[in-house]
């Protein structure tokens, strides 16, 4: 009892000692779960989607027709979007 | 691949001549970067009575005398000495042969005036019982080397000139 | 490189790596803990304090590790175009932040008993501080723009001219008279190690188990960027279509 009670007290500099482990803690953890989280919800949401817009096939004639896609942003994936809606226009090299 | 290896030489002429700008730049405000003044930099680059500014280096081993809340003390760098005169509260690691660095003046005497005191340490970490044996065995020597080393900071040596 | 380039097989790895990583982290992190509250001695000077040194010194270890990762992606980002890099170096960016804020709220309880000062502006602690910043302000940038693209070629020239605050962070105190001590780790160099073995144990434990943390919260992080960006391209392609 009373070693644990030393072990609490950290030799008088409980009140440092202490909330430098919590900070990490606190920080660490909550960064974790929001990332967790993050994924869950995203590759939720991806799998909805797939379904509703016909399976894979789909996704892979988009990602492919857009190789450089991921990093795409909204400007360069709407004129793809748009070449694959009129195939005749030969879409982007 | 042209355009790539274009980009590649554009953004690395581009970090080269950043990392050229930023050390001209360190070099130049390198004084104003000092936390500190040991006691060789004072006595260098002389500071005028009444101006504040920090002093750094050890507690010179012996020197420390107490009256009440006001306390005593000569920190040297080994070369050069100050003593200081300081009323308050000290940090728990203010000890004889450890670094402190403390704010304040000179008054006409030579003698700083500190507002207040920070207590630097070294970079050595050991249990109590092997610094009792490093005591012990005679070895203890280095280490207060290191901590001068600490408490002077690098000012002579590491400046980048 | 290429080979992490593609998406697809980028995630067939990252979900190899997982299980690894996230064992790795566990495994450490209960080491570090037990030795470093338990079963390491107190420091001669600094007493029980010396334990947050096992939190301090692997987080700042960390702030400028995560940041070097993060500016060698954004370099690959801008020179090859890899979609990949730009995923890391976003996904990068928040686990640097973290462990700078660790870094700092652990270096001023730190600093409050043993130098006195909670807070001191020498070169040490503003430098860290900038690197904050540069973290916040990646982030910012990053997700400024509409157009993705503009953010991510943004923030990746901030994350590269920033870098040259690391070699200032890291030499800052050799360089200049500060009140944060010089490194007490150097791997190469005449100083070596300045640490007794007993309290190595619990920081290069700490040290692994945050090095394990980061790869694991990465590859979450970029697995949750590539389903994010699929998103986008699928309700793109909807609208469109």
């Amino acid at each position: 009892m009373e070693q644990l009670i030393a072990f609490f007290d950290m030799g008088g500099y409980a009140g440092f000692v202490w909330p430098s482990y919590g900070v990490a803690a606190v920080v660490m953890g909550g960064l974790f779960v929001a990332v967790w989280r993050g994924l869950r919800h995203d590759e939720r949401v991806l799998a909805r989607l797939q379904a509703a817009t016909g399976g894979r096939r789909r996704v892979r004639a988009a990602e492919e027709s857009g190789s450089r896609g991921i990093d795409t942003g909204g400007a360069r994936m709407a004129d793809q979007a748009a070449a694959r809606a009129t195939p005749d226009s030969g879409g982007p090299a | 691949m042209t355009r790539k290896k274009r980009r590649l030489y554009f953004v690395s002429l581009g970090l080269l001549a950043l990392g050229a700008a930023t050390a001209l730049i360190l070099t130049a405000v390198s004084d104003s970067l000092l936390y500190f003044y040991s006691p060789t930099d004072l006595r260098e680059r002389p500071v005028a009575e009444g101006q504040r500014f920090r002093l750094g280096g050890l507690v010179e081993e012996g020197s420390v005398d107490k009256d009440g809340e006001t306390i005593r003390f000569v920190v040297t760098d080994l070369v050069y000495t100050v003593p200081v005169v300081y009323t308050g509260i000290l940090p728990d690691l203010f000890r004889e042969g450890q670094g402190v660095v403390t704010e304040g003046s000179l008054d006409p005497a030579g003698v700083f005036l500190a507002a207040n005191v920070l207590a630097k340490h070294d970079e050595n970490y050991m249990p109590p019982e092997v610094a009792d044996s490093l005591k012990e065995s005679g070895y203890w020597e280095e280490g207060v080397d290191g901590a001068a080393d600490a408490a002077q900071g690098a000012a002579p040596a590491g400046a980048p000139q | 490189m290429h080979r992490f380039a593609n998406p697809t097989r980028f995630l067939r790895i990252a979900n190899a790596i997982l299980p690894w990583s996230a064992a790795v982290m566990a495994l450490s992190l209960g080491v570090g803990l037990v030795y470093g509250l338990v079963l390491s001695p107190p420091d001669y000077q600094q007493g029980e304090t010396v334990r947050i040194m096992y939190v301090h010194v692997p987080s700042s270890w960390m702030t400028l590790f995560v940041y070097t990762a993060m500016a060698i992606a954004s370099f690959v980002y801008l020179v090859w175009k890899h979609p990949v890099a730009d995923l890391a170096a976003r996904a990068s960016a928040p686990v640097g932040a973290a462990f700078t804020v660790i870094s700092l709220s652990t270096g001023a309880l730190w600093g409050k008993p043993m130098w006195g000062a909670w807070w001191v502006w020498d070169a040490r602690l503003t430098s860290v501080l900038i690197l904050l910043f540069l973290y916040l302000g990646y982030m910012a940038l990053a997700n400024a723009f509409d157009d993705r693209q503009r953010g991510s070629r943004a923030a990746a020239i901030l994350a590269l001219v920033g870098w040259v605050n690391i070699p200032i962070i890291k030499f800052s105190v050799d360089w200049w008279n500060t009140l944060h001590q010089p490194a007490s780790v150097n791997p190469v160099g005449e100083s070596g190690i300045s640490i007794d073995a007993s309290m190595l144990v619990p920081l290069f434990a700490m040290a692994i188990a945050f090095k394990a943390y980061y790869v694991t919260t990465l590859l979450m992080g970029i697995r949750r960027e590539i389903a994010a960006a699929k998103v986008r391209t699928l309700r793109l392609a909807e609208v469109q279509g």
